[in-house]
């Protein structure tokens, strides 16, 4: 008995789990710290998959990252508007009905596919494996995200300027 | 695990995610469940890159990620700024497209 499996339970539950908590809270803000528990778990799951680096870059740049602009936003928004952050949903039987008919589509999907592939082992370092393909293979996306990156800091710079 | 387990864990998140995106009224709210949307996508993209011995769906993988935090970025900054000029957080309320 190895402990794969029971991680893989363990990360699957609190993903899920923190994963409901965002859509179905009331409170923003703390929709937003579920937020950061699913994208830890999704690190986790990364983990399992044997990507540390990709763990690593998920924890950096999403739980660090997307989180802090979220909880700013909805920091300066809260002071102008100046009310409670509760959120209210609407249309959750369409909601419900759409989410459960593409889960079971795809679900249909996952059972007639040929997807009993056996799980290779870790030939070499994949870290060493990613850097060098992208510095290869894949230079000109790589330097091309290297512009969109700062075309998209930029505008958010310009956008979110304090008025004159 | 097998792969169809990390791929049936995927399909739930994106789902959770869709159903979020759905009923929230915060626009907020809306992009969380965008996130949680690209999130699925790229574990699945991690679980066939694993399974099938090929590292480019890693490497895809670290594309999204970066590709998703610059959407965060621009979106809220865009909401930012229509919390100011509307005063609104609301997606219902940005109506003035109609007729």
């Amino acid at each position: 008995m190895s402990l794969e499996p029971i991680a893989f339970w363990g990360l699957a539950v609190v993903l899920l789990a923190s994963s409901l908590a965002v859509v179905l809270t009331r409170n923003l803000f703390h929709s937003v710290l579920y937020l950061a528990l699913s994208l830890t778990a999704t690190a986790g799951v990364f983990l399992s998959l044997d990507a540390e680096f990709l763990a690593a870059v998920q924890l950096l740049l999403y739980a660090g990252g997307v989180v802090t602009i979220a909880v700013f936003a909805i920091v300066v928004t809260e002071r102008l508007v100046g009310d409670r952050i509760t959120q209210t949903s609407r249309q959750i039987l369409t909601g419900s009905i759409l989410s459960g008919a593409l889960l079971v589509a795809l679900l249909v999907v996952f059972r007639r596919g040929p997807l009993t592939v056996p799980r290779p082992t870790v030939t070499g370092d994949l870290t060493h494996a990613i850097g060098q393909s992208l510095l290869t293979s894949y230079v000109l996306p790589f330097e091309l995200l290297g512009v969109l990156l700062l075309v998209a800091l930029v505008g958010a710079l310009y956008f979110a300027r304090p008025d004159d | 695990m097998t792969l169809q387990a990390y791929l049936t864990l995927a399909a739930m998140l994106f789902c959770i995610g869709l159903f979020g995106v759905i009923t929230r009224r915060n626009t907020i709210g809306i992009l969380l469940g965008i996130e949680l949307m690209l999130n699925a996508v790229n574990i699945n993209l991690v679980a066939f890159a694993r399974f099938l011995g090929d590292v480019s769906g890693m490497v895809f993988t670290v594309f999204t990620i970066c590709i998703t935090v610059a959407e965060v970025a621009l979106g809220l900054a865009l909401v930012i700024l229509i919390f100011r000029i509307r005063r609104t957080a609301v997606a219902d309320h940005l109506d003035l497209l109609k007729g």
